[in-house]
């Protein structure tokens, strides 16, 4: 058993888990926002305003973006752990990671409730 | 034709390096590249690999062939060569002891952390565990592997990680003993293996399948320790 405390589910089980449910959250916010553009050609800002107002695309954007927050950080951190070999640097490209992620997640939180 | 072999004997080379030696093939005929190197060795007698069996069953003159790993007895010219040129380099990802010889220690230690034994604390019968011609057919495919480790050094993962990835050898034995019937560790089995670089650096990249001199499926046994996991989880 390799022990890892930075990985983000308990085990490697529930990263691979996560990372699967993630994508299909991520593929139906995109197949629903491409579908949306394309069946509203003209859209205006009122229209777009209306739509994020709604409870249930809050509900359906919020989760996108925490699954794209928790995708990304188990993405990356897989890829520290194959390609940076130095621990210092690794810790610090993990952290980095980590800090973006927080950035993005209260950012997207902060624009979705501001509309 | 043209070989190129890589050659290295820390002892005399400061770092390694390529060896070009144009070879006729007595009769013109379709040998196995093991005989190949055997000619090369009568050339030149300070060429190192290993061998033993040289008909696929020992797993130790597992190499790199103009780019493809595979053993060098079962592999005939016409199968590798491109443009009368071969090149041969050791397994990849593993430190070379010399020339075609490389360090398997850290391969062999995925394995032993498998443990590749039969667990089973029940009281023995009188004579053996007797198993259904249906359980032991679940090891067919599992049980043939001979650990020449041509699998494991064509997995990106195992390059990156060979000390905390089983790797796809080890994982097939894994599920060898996780499908044998007489077994009785598989919770405690399990238990070693979830974690985020033993099974789940498996990207099913599929090298491992690809490469398999014995024509196993390392990538479906990982799938289905996957499988066992889940079920077990949820
Ligand atoms: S399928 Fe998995 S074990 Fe096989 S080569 Fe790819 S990553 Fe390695
Ligand atoms: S699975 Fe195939 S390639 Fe891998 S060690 Fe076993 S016999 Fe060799
Ligand atoms: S020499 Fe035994 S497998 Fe090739």
């Amino acid at each position: 058993m390799v022990t890892s405390i930075t990985s983000f589910g308990r085990s490697g089980l529930y990263d691979w888990m996560i990372q699967r449910v993630t994508a299909v959250v991520l593929l139906a916010f995109t197949v629903f926002m491409i579908g949306y553009m394309l069946f509203n050609p003209d859209l205006d800002y009122q229209q777009w305003k209306e739509l994020f107002e709604c409870t249930s695309m809050r509900i359906f954007t919020l989760m996108a973006l925490l699954s794209m927050a928790a995708h990304a950080w188990i993405g990356m951190w897989s890829i520290s752990t194959d390609y940076i070999k130095p621990t210092g640097i690794r810790f610090l490209f993990q952290s980095a990671c980590g800090l973006l992620t927080f950035i993005y997640v209260v950012w997207g939180i902060q624009i979705l409730w501001g509309v | 034709m043209l070989v190129s072999v890589y050659r290295y004997n820390p002892e005399i080379d400061d770092a390694p390096y390529m060896q070009d030696i144009h070879i006729d093939i007595p009769g013109g005929k379709d040998i196995m590249v093991l005989d190949l190197l055997q000619l090369l060795k009568d050339k030149d007698p300070t060429l190192g690999y290993r061998r033993s069996c040289r008909e696929g069953v020992c797993g130790s003159d597992g190499m790199n062939m103009n780019g493809l790993n595979g053993l060098a007895c079962i592999t005939p010219l016409s199968e590798v060569v491109e443009n009368d040129k071969l090149v041969l380099r050791p397994l990849p990802g593993l430190p070379v002891i010399r020339d075609l010889v490389v360090d398997m220690s850290q391969f062999y230690k995925q394995y032993e952390k498998i443990k590749p034994f039969l667990i089973n604390d029940t009281p023995p019968p009188a004579i053996e565990r007797l198993q259904s011609p249906e359980e032991r057919a679940e090891l067919d495919g599992l049980y043939e592997c001979i650990l020449c480790a041509c699998c494991s050094t064509a997995c990106p993962s195992f390059w990156w990680n060979p000390d905390k990835f089983i790797g796809p050898s080890g994982l097939l034995q894994a599920y060898r003993f996780l499908a044998d019937s007489r077994d009785t560790a598989t919770t405690e089995r399990l238990a070693d293996l979830d974690d985020p670089f033993s099974v789940f650096r498996c990207h099913g990249i599929m090298n491992c399948v690809n490469v398999c001199p014995k024509g196993l499926n390392p990538t479906k046994a990982i799938g289905k320790i996957r499988n066992m996991l889940i079920s077990q989880a949820t």
